[in-house]
C-alpha cells in the first residue's frame, strides 16, 4: 500500500501527462466531449481509492481509460434518453470486453483530432485557448482561470458553453479536409502561440503560472509536431518558442526589471534549448516552404547564435524581415524591420520607414511604435525627440515593468 | 445533421437586376441549388421577397399586434435560406461559402434542433 502523499503524486502525474491522450481516445468512443470529461473525472476519483488498496496498476493510463469507459456506460444508462443510446452503450461494452495488453492498442492517439476540434474557428479565440489547455493540457478549470485572471465560475461557464456548442453545432472530431487544412493548422498554431505569449509577455498573474503556460505551449507544439512531422510551420513554431524561451532567465534583471537583448548576459541563455531550436530549423528550412513562424524562428536563431550584440548578423536579419513582411505585411513587423534597418544600414533610413508606417495614423496609440522610434532617434543623436517619444510610450503602456524600463531609458539619455 | 443556412444581405448590395453582373450571379444560385440537390444535401431552400413586404406579428395579453416592417431594423436582412443535410459543421460551412451572396453578405449557419422521442 502506497503512502497517501506518494499515491496522490503518482495519480496527479499520470493524470497530467496522460489526460489529453486518454480524453481524446475516450471522446472518439463516446462521441461527446462533456460526457468523456465527466467520465474521466469519475475514473480519476475511483483511482484514488482503488490504487490506495491495490497499489498502482501496470499501466495507470490504460486503467483510467477502461474505468472511464465503464463510468460513461453508467452515465449513459442513467440518462433519460437511455433507449435512444443503446447503440453507444453496446459499442462501449464491446470495447470494454476486448482483451488489451499493449497500451498503444488500448489508447489510440486521437489528440490531433481533438486539438482541431478545440481550435475550431467556430469557437471564440479565448475559448479555443481555454479548451485546449483543459482537454489537451489537462490543466484544471481553476488553473486556467488563474492564468487568465478570470473567476473560476466564469471560466467553467465558458468551457461548458463551448462543449455544448461542439456537440449541438456538430463541430467534427476529425482531421480537416485537405482544402481547409492549411487554415485550420494555422488556427491550431495560433492558439499554441497565444498560450506561449500569455506566459511570456507577463501581462498579469504570478510567475509560477506563467512558466507553466510557456512549458505547456512547448509541450503542445511537440505533440503536434510528432503527429504532423511534415508541416514546416509546426516545426517553425516549436523552434521559435524554444529559441525565445532560451532567453527567459536573461531577460529579467535582479529586481525583476526587463533587460533588452542588447544588454543580456548571453552566458545565461539556455544552450540546450537554442541547440534544439536550431536543429529543428535545419530540418524544416531546406524544405523551402517558409512561413511566418519559420522566419521569426530563423531571426531568433541568428540572435541566439551570435556570440555578442556587436557580432549580430544584421544584413541577414534584414533579409529575413523582408521575406517576413512580404508574407505578413503588418505594422508590427514593419516596426521591427525598421529597428533592424537602423543597425543594418542607418538610423535615418529606419526613421523614414517608421514615418511611412505611421502615416496612416493607425499607430497613434501603439506603444511599441513610440518605444522603437525613441530608440532609433536616440541613436541618430536626436535626444530631445527621443525623450518625447519615450514619454508618449510610457503614457501608452499599462505594464509596470515596461513603464520602469522606458523611464530608465529616458533618464539615461 | 440538418443545418439552416440563413442568407443575410444589405438590400441594394451585390449585383442588381439590369446590370451585367446580375445574370452570372443568379446563375450561381441555380448552379449551387443544382449541386446541393445532386450531392443529396438539399432539403429546402427559398428566396424571400424584399423586406418592405415584411409584417411582424406579436400576441400580447391575448391581443394580436400586427406591425409593418421586419422585427428588427438592421442593415443586413434575411433574404433567403437553404436547409441542408450535412455531415457536420465543416461540411455545412463548406456549402455556406459556396452561396453566391456570401461574397457580399453573410451566411449564418444554425443546426436544426433534434427532439428526443
Amino acid at each position: 500500500m502506497l503512502p497517501p502523499a506518494a499515491l496522490e503524486r503518482a495519480i496527479n502525474r499520470t493524470v497530467r501527462e496522460q489526460w489529453g491522450r486518454i480524453l481524446a481516445s475516450l471522446v472518439k468512443s463516446v462521441g461527446d466531449l462533456q460526457l468523456a470529461e465527466d467520465s474521466l473525472q469519475d475514473a480519476v476519483v475511483s483511482a484514488m481509492s482503488h490504487w490506495q488498496t491495490n497499489g498502482l496498476p501496470d499501466s495507470p493510463a490504460a486503467w483510467l481509460l477502461t474505468a472511464a469507459r465503464r463510468k460513461a456506460i453508467d452515465r449513459l444508462r442513467r440518462d433519460r434518453s437511455f433507449a435512444s443510446r443503446q447503440d453507444e452503450i453496446a459499442y462501449l461494452a464491446e470495447l470494454e470486453n476486448q482483451a488489451h495488453n499493449d497500451e498503444a492498442d488500448v489508447i489510440p492517439d486521437k489528440r490531433l483530432e481533438m486539438i482541431f476540434t478545440c481550435c475550431h474557428p467556430a469557437l471564440a479565440e479565448k475559448t479555443r485557448v481555454a479548451l485546449t489547455l483543459r482537454t489537451l493540457g489537462g490543466l484544471t478549470t481553476e488553473e486556467i482561470a488563474h492564468a487568465f485572471l478570470d473567476k473560476p465560475d466564469a471560466m467553467a461557464q465558458r468551457l461548458v458553453r463551448a462543449k455544448r456548442k461542439i456537440s449541438l453545432a456538430g463541430i467534427p472530431y476529425k482531421i480537416p479536409d485537405a482544402e481547409v487544412l492549411p487554415e485550420r493548422i494555422a488556427s491550431v498554431l495560433s492558439v499554441i502561440y497565444l498560450i506561449f505569449n500569455e506566459g511570456y509577455a507577463a501581462t498579469a498573474g504570478d510567475r509560477l503560472t506563467r512558466t507553466d503556460l510557456i512549458e505547456e505551449a512547448i509541450r503542445l507544439a511537440r505533440i503536434v509536431r510528432q503527429l504532423m512531422p511534415d508541416d514546416t510551420e509546426v516545426g517553425g513554431l516549436l523552434a521559435l518558442m524554444l529559441l525565445h524561451d532560451a532567453r527567459r532567465i536573461a531577460r529579467t534583471g535582479k529586481h525583476g526589471e526587463l533587460v533588452p537583448l542588447e544588454k543580456q548576459n548571453r552566458a545565461r541563455w539556455d544552450k540546450a534549448k537554442i541547440a534544439e531550436g536550431a536543429a529543428i530549423l535545419e530540418q524544416v528550412l531546406p524544405r523551402q516552404r517558409p512561413g511566418p513562424y519559420q522566419l521569426q524562428a530563423a531571426i531568433s536563431a541568428l540572435h541566439a547564435q551570435s556570440p555578442s550584440w556587436q557580432a549580430t548578423d544584421w544584413p541577414q536579419i534584414e533579409a529575413l524581415y523582408q521575406l517576413l513582411y512580404a508574407i505578413q505585411p503588418s505594422p508590427v513587423i514593419r516596426i521591427n524591420q525598421a529597428v533592424v534597418v537602423s543597425y543594418a544600414r542607418s538610423p535615418e533610413t529606419a526613421l523614414a520607414m517608421l514615418d511611412e508606417a505611421a502615416s496612416g495614423g493607425s499607430l497613434d496609440a501603439y506603444q511599441p511604435y513610440f518605444a522603437a522610434r525613441a530608440d532609433v532617434l536616440a541613436r541618430a543623436g536626436r535626444t530631445q525627440e527621443a525623450k518625447q517619444c519615450l514619454a508618449t510610450a510610457i503614457d501608452l503602456s499599462d505594464n509596470t515593468l515596461e513603464k520602469t524600463f522606458l523611464s530608465d531609458k529616458a533618464a539615461s539619455l | 445533421m440538418q443545418y439552416m443556412l440563413l442568407i443575410y444581405t444589405a438590400e441594394g448590395s451585390g449585383p442588381q437586376p439590369g446590370t451585367d453582373e446580375f445574370g452570372p450571379f443568379m446563375k450561381g444560385y441555380v448552379d449551387f441549388t443544382e449541386r446541393v440537390k445532386q450531392e443529396g444535401k438539399f432539403v429546402a431552400g427559398d428566396a424571400l421577397q424584399p423586406v418592405v413586404t415584411a409584417t411582424t406579428v406579436a400576441v400580447r395579453s391575448g391581443k394580436t399586434d400586427t406591425m409593418d416592417g421586419p422585427f428588427a431594423e438592421t442593415k443586413e436582412q434575411l433574404g433567403g435560406y437553404y436547409l441542408l443535410d450535412c455531415e457536420d459543421l465543416d461540411d455545412a460551412v463548406k456549402y455556406a461559402a459556396m452561396i453566391p451572396s456570401a461574397e457580399h453578405g453573410r451566411i449564418e449557419v444554425r443546426p436544426v434542433m433534434v427532439w428526443d422521442d
